[in-house]
C-alpha cells in the first residue's frame, strides 16, 4: 500500500526527516512513536502533501506509484487521510457542509456524480451513531469552540464518512477521556478491513491497547531507529525513551 | 417670474441648441459630451417632463457647479473629467448581436457559472430573442397581480409622468439635491430608474424586480431609484444582477431614496457586479452612490448589499431613524481583488426614542485590493434608550492586500448603549491544507471559508438571490491565491 524510500524532509533548509523508509501494507495496523519534536507529524504531512515540507531526497509511493508530484487533494483522492493532531476552525462552514463537500468533491475526481442528498444523510446518521456523535454538533461551524476531545472525535467522524485506503492518526489519542478514547477506537477498529491499512502515531500505550498494531516503529531525529512488535510500545511505556537515545548515540 | 411654459423652454433651447451646434444631435439618441444648464434642459425635455421636474434639475445643477468632489474616502483614482461625458443616451433597444455565438467567450463562460438560463444570457448579452412573447406574458401577469393590490412599480420617468403628485412630494426629501457632489449631480442629470409606491396596509405580494432583473441589467449611468411604502405596508425590493454588467461608461453615481412611513417595512437588497477592471486594474466602473431612508415610527429599513464588482466603489447605505421605535439594518459584504477599491459602510442616524440599529460589514479582501469600512451611528439629543450593535469583520487573503475599519461614533445621550465589534483574520495555510487534504482543491477551499464567513449577511438575502450571490463570489475571488 505505501512504501517510504529514503525519505528526507526539510522546512526553511531546516532538516527534519533524515532517510526514512517504512512500507505498510494492506491490512496492516503500524504504530509510530517518539519523543517530541523528532518528526511524527511532520512525516505525516510530507505523506498528505503540505508543500511547506520540500522533499529533498527519497519517494513515497502509493500503491506503486510515487505521488512526489501531487497535490494534497490528490493524494487525497486517492484515498490518504490525515487525521490531524491541531483540527483547524474553519468559522460559518458546518461540519455537514463541510462533508458533503469534501466526498462529493472525491467523488468527482474519481469520475462519479454527487451523491444524492438521502444517501449523504443515512451515511451521516450511520457513521455519527457509530462515534456517539449528536447530530446537533454537525451543524455547528467546523472545529469552533469545539472542545480537544470534540475535535479528535470530529476527525475520525471525517475519516468513517470518506473511508481512506490509508489513516494516518497523529496524536488522536490526546484529548480524549477513557470513554471516548474506547468510542474513537472501535470506530476505528470497525473501519478497519483487508483493504486497508492505519499509521497511529502516539505517545501511550493506552490506545494501543485498543488499535492493536502489528508493528511499532520509533522515531528519533528523523529517522526510524527501532522497529518491532506490539511489545515494543509496552517496553517504551516503562522505560521512556531515553534507552533508545542511548543505543542510537552508542 | 411670468408663466414660463415647456413651449418656451423648447423655444429657447431650440435656438440655444443651434447656438452651441449641437441642433442636429438632438434628433439623434446620443448627447455630445460636456454639461451645462442646456444640457440639463434637454434631458428634461427629452424625457417630457413637466417644468418642477426641469426646475429641480436645475437647481441641483447649479448647486452641483460649485460643489467640489469629496476627498475624505480611502480611495485613489483619477478624477473624472465631467465635461467629456455624454449625459443621455437612448436606451438602446436594437440588439448587439444576433446569436450568442458572436458574444465574448469570456462573458459566457461566466454566466455558465452563475447558472443563467440561456433565454437570461441572450438578453443579459444583448442578443437578439425569439422567445420575447413569452416573457411579456408573464411581466403581464405580474403586473397585473401588482395592480390589484394598488401597487405602482414602474420607471422614474413614468412616474412622473403618471404621477407625479406622489414623485414631486418626495424626490429630494431623504437625499436632498444639494445632500452631496455626486447626489447633486445625478439630480441634475438622472436618466432613469425605479419606482414604487405601495400604499397603505398592503403586503407586496412578491420580491419586486426579481423578474425585472433582464431589464435591470441595462439601467443608465445616473440611476435615481424612489420607494415609499406607506403606512403599514411591507415590501421586498432586489437591485441589480449577478451576471457581470459591463458598460462603456465610467462613471456611474445613482441615487436611492427609501420612505418607510409609520410601521411600514423595506428590504432592499443588492448584488453589484459591475465590471472591475481587468488584472492591472484598467477599464472598471467607478460607482459613486448615495442610499438612504427614512424611517417613520416603528418602521424598518434593512439594507443588504453584496457588492463584488467596481474598480472603485464609494456606498453609503443610510438610515435615518426619525420616527420612535423605529429600526434600521444595513448586511453588507463587500469583496476587493486584483487593484479593486471599495469604502463602503452605512450611517445610522438615531433621532426618534427607543431606535435600533444593527450593522454586519464583512470585507474581503485579496490581490492588491483596499476594502474599507466606513460607518457613523449617530444619537441625538432627544434618542432616548437608542441602541445600536456593529460588528466589522475583515477577511484578507494573501499579503498585497488591505482591510480598513473606520467607524465613528457620535452619541448626545447617555441613555444610548452602542456596541462596537471587529476582527480581520487571514485566510491561514493551514485551513487551505485541511481542506486540501480532505479532497478539497484551493480553489474551492477559498470559496468555502468565504462562504463561511460572509454566512451571516447570505442568510439575509432573498433565497434565490442568496445562491446567487454565494455564486458569485466564487467567482469574485478565482485565482486569488496562486
Ligand atoms: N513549519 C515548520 N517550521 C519550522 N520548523 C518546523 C516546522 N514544522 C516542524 N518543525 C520542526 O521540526 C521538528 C519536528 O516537528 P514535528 O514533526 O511536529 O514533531 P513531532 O510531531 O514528532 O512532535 C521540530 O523541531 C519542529 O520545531
Ligand atoms: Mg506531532
Amino acid at each position: 500500500m505505501l512504501k517510504i524510500n529514503n525519505l528526507h524532509a526539510s522546512v526553511e533548509d531546516k532538516a527534519i526527516l533524515r532517510g526514512i523508509n517504512l512500507e505498510v501494507k494492506a491490512g496492516e495496523v503500524h504504530a509510530i512513536m517518539g519523543p517530541n519534536g523528532s518528526g511524527k507529524s511532520t512525516l505525516a504531512s510530507v505523506i498528505a502533501g503540505k508543500e511547506e515540507y520540500e522533499v529533498t531526497e527519497g519517494e513515497i509511493l502509493l500503491e506503486n506509484v510515487n505521488i512526489d508530484e501531487m497535490a494534497p487533494e490528490e493524494r487525497a483522492h486517492k484515498g490518504i487521510f490525515l487525521s490531524f493532531q491541531y483540527p483547524v476552525e474553519i468559522p460559518g462552514v458546518s461540519v455537514t457542509n463541510f462533508m458533503k463537500t469534501a466526498i462529493n468533491e472525491t467523488r468527482k475526481a474519481n469520475g462519479l456524480p454527487d451523491m444524492p442528498a438521502n444517501e449523504m444523510l443515512k451515511l451521516i446518521r450511520e457513521k455519527s451513531e457509530m462515534l456517539e456523535i449528536d447530530r446537533k454538533f454537525l451543524s455547528r461551524s467546523l472545529n469552533e469552540g469545539f472542545s480537544g476531545g470534540e475535535k479528535k472525535r470530529n476527525e475520525i467522524f471525517q475519516m468513517a464518512m470518506l473511508e481512506p485506503k490509508l489513516a494516518i492518526l497523529d496524536e488522536t489519542d490526546s484529548g480524549l477521556d477513557i470513554d471516548a478514547l474506547r468510542i474513537v477506537a472501535n470506530g476505528v477498529n470497525k473501519l478497519r478491513s483487508r483493504d486497508n491499512a492505519v499509521i497511529v502515531i502516539t505517545h501511550y500505550q493506552r490506545l494501543l491497547d485498543h488499535i492493536v498494531p502489528d508493528f511499532v516503529h520509533v522515531l528519533f531525529e528523523g529517522r526510524i531507529v527501532k522497529s518491532g512488535g506490539k511489545e515494543l510500545a509496552h517496553e517504551l511505556e516503562e522505560k521512556g525513551y531515553d534507552w533508545i537515545k542511548e543505543e542510537v548515540n552508542a | 417670474m411670468t408663466k414660463y411654459t415647456e413651449d418656451d423652454l423648447r423655444e429657447e433651447l431650440k435656438t440655444k441648441e443651434y447656438e452651441y451646434g449641437f441642433y442636429t444631435d438632438m434628433e439623434s439618441d446620443t448627447f455630445p459630451i460636456g454639461l451645462d444648464e442646456d444640457v440639463v434642459r434637454a434631458i428634461s425635455l427629452k424625457k417630457e417632463e413637466p417644468q418642477w421636474m426641469t426646475d429641480w434639475r436645475l437647481e441641483a445643477f447649479r448647486a452641483w457647479k460649485d460643489m467640489i468632489e469629496p476627498e475624505w474616502a480611502n480611495v485613489k483614482y483619477v478624477k473624472p473629467d465631467f465635461q467629456s461625458i455624454s449625459y443621455y443616451s437612448a436606451p438602446n433597444t436594437k440588439p448587439k448581436y444576433d446569436s450568442l455565438d458572436e458574444v465574448d467567450p469570456e462573458l459566457l463562460e461566466t454566466f455558465k457559472k452563475l447558472g443563467i438560463s440561456l433565454d437570461e444570457q441572450k438578453a443579459l448579452a444583448g442578443v437578439a430573442m425569439d422567445v420575447v412573447i413569452d416573457s411579456v406574458s408573464v411581466a403581464t401577469t405580474f403586473k397585473k397581480t401588482l395592480n390589484e393590490k394598488g401597487i405602482i412599480f414602474c420607471s422614474i420617468s413614468e412616474a412622473i409622468r403618471e404621477h407625479p403628485e406622489l414623485v414631486r412630494k418626495y424626490i429630494g426629501t431623504v437625499v436632498p439635491q444639494k445632500d452631496n457632489f455626486y447626489a447633486a449631480l445625478n439630480s441634475a442629470v438622472f436618466s432613469d430608474g425605479s419606482f414604487c409606491y405601495i400604499p397603505k396596509g398592503v403586503r407586496c405580494p412578491m420580491e419586486l424586480s426579481t423578474y425585472f432583473r433582464i431589464n435591470q441589467a441595462n439601467t443608465g449611468q445616473f440611476e435615481r431609484t424612489l420607494v415609499i411604502a406607506d403606512e403599514g405596508s411591507y415590501v421586498s425590493y432586489l437591485e441589480g444582477c449577478t451576471a457581470p454588467s459591463r458598460d462603456e461608461n465610467q462613471l456611474h453615481a445613482a441615487v436611492v431614496e427609501l420612505i418607510a412611513m409609520d410601521d411600514a417595512e423595506i428590504k432592499y437588497s443588492t448584488v453589484q457586479n459591475w465590471f472591475p477592471g481587468n488584472a492591472e486594474g484598467k477599464g472598471g466602473v467607478y460607482n459613486f452612490v448615495t442610499k438612504r431612508g427614512l424611517c417613520e415610527k416603528n418602521a424598518k429599513i434593512s439594507w443588504t448589499q453584496v457588492e463584488t464588482g467596481s474598480a472603485i466603489t464609494w456606498k453609503y447605505p443610510s438610515c435615518i431613524l426619525k420616527g420612535d421605535n423605529s429600526v434600521g439594518e444595513f448586511y453588507s459584504i463587500a469583496v476587493t481583488n486584483n487593484h479593486q477599491q471599495a469604502d463602503t459602510g452605512t450611517k445610522m442616524i438615531h433621532l426618534g426614542k427607543n431606535t435600533k440599529s444593527t450593522i454586519i460589514s464583512k470585507g474581503i479582501s485579496a490581490g492588491k485590493s483596499q476594502n474599507s469600512y466606513r460607518g457613523l451611528v449617530q444619537v441625538s439629543s432627544r434618542a432616548d434608550n437608542a441602541r445600536n450593535f456593529s460588528q466589522c469583520d475583515s477577511l484578507l487573503m494573501g499579503n498585497d492586500c488591505g482591510a480598513h475599519t473606520f467607524p465613528y461614533i457620535e452619541v448626545k445621550n447617555k441613555s444610548a448603549i452602542i456596541e462596537h465589534e471587529a476582527t480581520t483574520s487571514k485566510i491561514g495555510e493551514d485551513q487551505i491544507f485541511y481542506c486540501n487534504q480532505r479532497g478539497i482543491d484551493t480553489e474551492k477551499a477559498i470559496a468555502l471559508i468565504v462562504n463561511g464567513f460572509s454566512k451571516e449577511v447570505l442568510n439575509k438575502l432573498p433565497m434565490e438571490f442568496a445562491v446567487e450571490a454565494q455564486k458569485l463570489l466564487e467567482i469574485s475571488l478565482e485565482g486569488s491565491v496562486g
